[in-house]
């Protein structure tokens, strides 16, 4: 009886293993070109994945049906193979695997979050298949000589770099005194490495330095040492999760600091789930629609907000816009190289100059993006409590003033 | 190591308060734990996450406009037949078995409700805002919430509530008797099928309402539950089954202890130190899973 079970579960188990692989997909078959992505459409990260996923879809669409991809005097269409990591790093690096040795993609589009990047660029490495990648930004990844793997954002360590940038400029140039809060994780430690550089470089003193779990929900005794020291400048990063908790206390504990700085503001929906108590918070963001990037196939980032809205019901978050950016900038590699050999595609991808409506992109020899800055938005809020991001920093895009120092919530 | 608490007099009062309320709160759902526990022997590992579906159930409460204060009344009541629904499909298949089989059942059933909460509500972290503001002690040094306190009374209701319950009515009595000595009762015409389903459903609801003031106080998401798990079996197994004001005690004892391993230690270490207590108090008390099933009082 035992036997016939193991027996049967193991030939099930070879059927379905011969029934995916028996499909295989050549990179290029008749007039499509097929790329593959394994991204988190379940589990922990899958917001952000199906943000990722809608990004690509988006301007596959838009690069189609606007004449598509000429190569060697024939036009290509992109077509992306899916397939979910369940937010899984070791998943994600099988399903790598998977994409190149058995369905034959030779050309990659990244996975969301820089772990689960991290998990997949040896495996692009190990096979040589360029990869161009839109939701790693930690710095790990473009030290480790990977040749084939390409980000259009900016690396995690310049997230919030502009805004201690900023408060020493306000503050007539001295130093300041900054209190920090850190997520235990690859990105949110990279976004700290930026706080130690931009504090060393300007003589800021860093008075408080957290770090929080990756379970948070409570950061109350972060907050009560910052009221009791006082800090110039507040910085918090810890996903989605931290910029929620953070507002939510700081509010209910009238915690006064005359800057506060964050990531992951727009995932996280501050200013819709907190309204009033999320304003004159300062935010990292790779990308925001008012910038005045411009490209020829979503115009500018207007343009490409209200067509993302129409298409998928939602104002783009940057993921999504950095994804699609992806897609052009394999486009303009795949033309300039005029082939679909995968080292001149890398060589092309390499000598990549050029403007999206997401920003400048221009790689270096590390793979990442370094010629897109990142801007500052602050949440500014009307009277009727209807809140808006408004760009801050760097002043050539700024469409508001930064407000500062932040008003005490007993003048509130 | 940063003893900057114990320096400024305000910060060790504020971690106290802070503590004091949060306790307040693991022990409701601790409670609920060492109820079912005494009563059918069960170690429930997706306890935390019945905590974080109640949290769901007020949080789309605030979607809809209802104010997510009355979560503590929805949530119960649609938990118990969650509950209800978890006996009867799972529960009561390993209610006489091992121990082991129970934990392993409802691990299983730990997994189950994290992977639907994701699917069904998405991975988000959300929160609902119960608008209702901070009472501020000693010349707003120290700030406490207010969505912390009425956590803090709204439980103690709960629990003196369902101490009465159990003392006064029938079902309550039963209950007793049946964690007593199942056998017995059963001998003497109790329906300990039925008050085995009681429990359970008594159990989530106590979830239920300790989740939707975690989503008022704090954040809820698909995969938050583990951490209220552990506090609560950590709870129970200091305070043993049968003992209230143990339980009480124990709570309130955790919620200071991690607040203030939080100041010294650092938040990354906060839940770490709880396991690390677990671990001390298991190794120190010798603690054995005993079958027996303790009488609850």
């Amino acid at each position: 009886m035992k036997i016939r079970n193991i027996l049967i579960t193991f030939f099930s188990a070879i059927a379905i293993l011969f029934s995916t692989s028996v499909v295989s997909l050549a990179k290029v078959v008749g007039d499509k070109i097929i790329l593959g992505a394994a991204i988190s459409l379940t589990g922990k990260y899958s917001s952000n994945g199906v943000h990722t996923q809608n990004g690509y879809n988006m301007a596959v669409d838009r690069i189609n049906s606007m004449g598509g991809i000429k190569v060697g005097g024939k036009t290509y269409k992109f077509d992306i193979i899916y397939y979910d990591d369940e937010s899984n790093p070791k998943r994600a690096a099988q399903l790598a695997e998977r994409l190149i040795s058995q369905d034959g993609v030779e050309f990659m589009l990244g996975p969301y979050s820089s772990g689960l990047t991290k998990a997949i660029a040896p495996v692009t490495e190990k096979y040589g298949v360029p990869m161009v990648e839109a939701n790693g930004a930690s710095r790990s990844l473009f030290t480790k000589g990977y040749k084939y793997l390409f980000a259009v954002l900016a690396p995690a360590n310049l997230y919030l770099d502009v805004a201690i940038e900023t408060a020493v400029e306000l503050n007539g140039g001295k130093g300041v005194r900054i209190a920090q809060a850190f997520e235990q994780d690859a990105f949110s430690q990279d976004v700290r490495l930026g706080i130690l550089d931009a504090a060393e470089r300007t003589g800021s003193e860093i008075v408080i330095d957290d770090k929080l779990p990756k379970e948070l929900n409570d950061m109350a005794a972060t907050l009560a040492k910052v009221k009791a020291v006082k800090p110039d400048v507040l910085v918090v990063s810890g996903h989605t999760k931290g910029a929620l908790t953070a507002i939510r206390q700081i509010a209910e504990m009238k915690v006064d600091v005359p800057m506060l700085a964050m990531t992951h503001c727009d995932a996280a929906k501050l200013s819709k789930q907190h309204g009033k108590n999320s304003q004159y918070a300062l935010c990292a963001s790779q990308w925001h629609k008012t910038l005045t990037y411009k490209d020829d196939f979503f115009k500018d980032g207007m343009t490409y907000a209200a067509d993302f809205e129409k298409e998928f019901g939602y104002d783009p978050p940057y993921q999504s816009a950095e994804s699609s950016a992806a897609l052009l900038v394999f486009k303009d590699a795949f033309e300039r190289a005029n082939s679909f050999d995968q080292k001149k595609v890398r060589d092309a991808l390499a000598a990549t100059n050029m403007q999206t409506f997401y920003g400048n992109i221009k790689f270096a020899p590390g793979g990442q993006n370094v010629d897109k800055p990142m801007v500052l938005f602050q949440v500014m809020c009307d009277d009727a409590g209807k809140c808006e991001n408004k760009v801050v920093a760097p002043l050539k895009w700024a469409s508001a003033e930064l407000i500062h120092p932040i008003p005490k919530w007993s003048e509130r | 190591m940063d003893f900057l608490v114990f320096q400024v007099p305000m910060l060790t009062v504020q971690a106290l308060l802070d503590g004091l309320l949060l306790g307040i709160l693991f022990a409701l759902i601790a409670y609920g734990m060492a109820l079912q526990w005494g009563v059918m022997n069960i170690i429930n590992i997706a306890q935390g996450d019945l905590v974080i579906l109640g949290g769901y159930i007020a949080y789309f409460m605030y979607l809809y406009g209802i104010h997510p204060g009355w979560g503590v009344i929805v949530s119960p009541i649609i938990m118990y037949f969650v509950g209800i629904g978890i006996y009867k499909l799972v529960i009561n298949k390993v209610v006489d078995r091992d121990l082991f089989i129970s934990i392993l059942a409802t691990f299983g059933i730990s997994i189950l409700f994290m992977q639907l909460m994701n699917f069904a509500f998405g991975a988000d972290v959300v929160l609902a805002n119960s608008g209702y503001g901070t009472t501020m002690l000693f010349n707003n040094s120290v700030t406490l919430p207010n969505s912390k306190i009425f956590s803090a009374v709204v439980s103690i209701v709960f629990a003196v509530g369902l101490v009465i319950y159990m003392k006064r009515s029938k079902l309550g009595r039963a209950i007793r008797a049946t964690a007593q000595n199942a056998r017995a009762a059963k001998i003497l015409g109790v329906d300990t099928e039925k008050v085995y389903a009681a429990t359970f459903g008594i159990n989530a609801a106590l979830c239920g309402v300790a989740g939707a003031l975690i989503s008022i106080t704090f954040t809820i998401h698909p995969y938050m539950g583990l951490p209220y798990t552990i506090r609560s079996f950590m709870i129970v197994i200091v305070a043993g089954l049968g003992n209230l004001p143990g339980v009480a005690l124990s709570g309130m004892g955790l919620g200071i202890f991690e607040e203030f391993a939080d100041y010294i230690l650092g938040t990354e270490f906060r839940i770490g130190s709880v396991f690390l207590l677990l671990v001390i108090i298991l190794v120190y008390r010798r603690f054995k899973l005993s079958r027996k099933r303790e009488y609850l009082k």
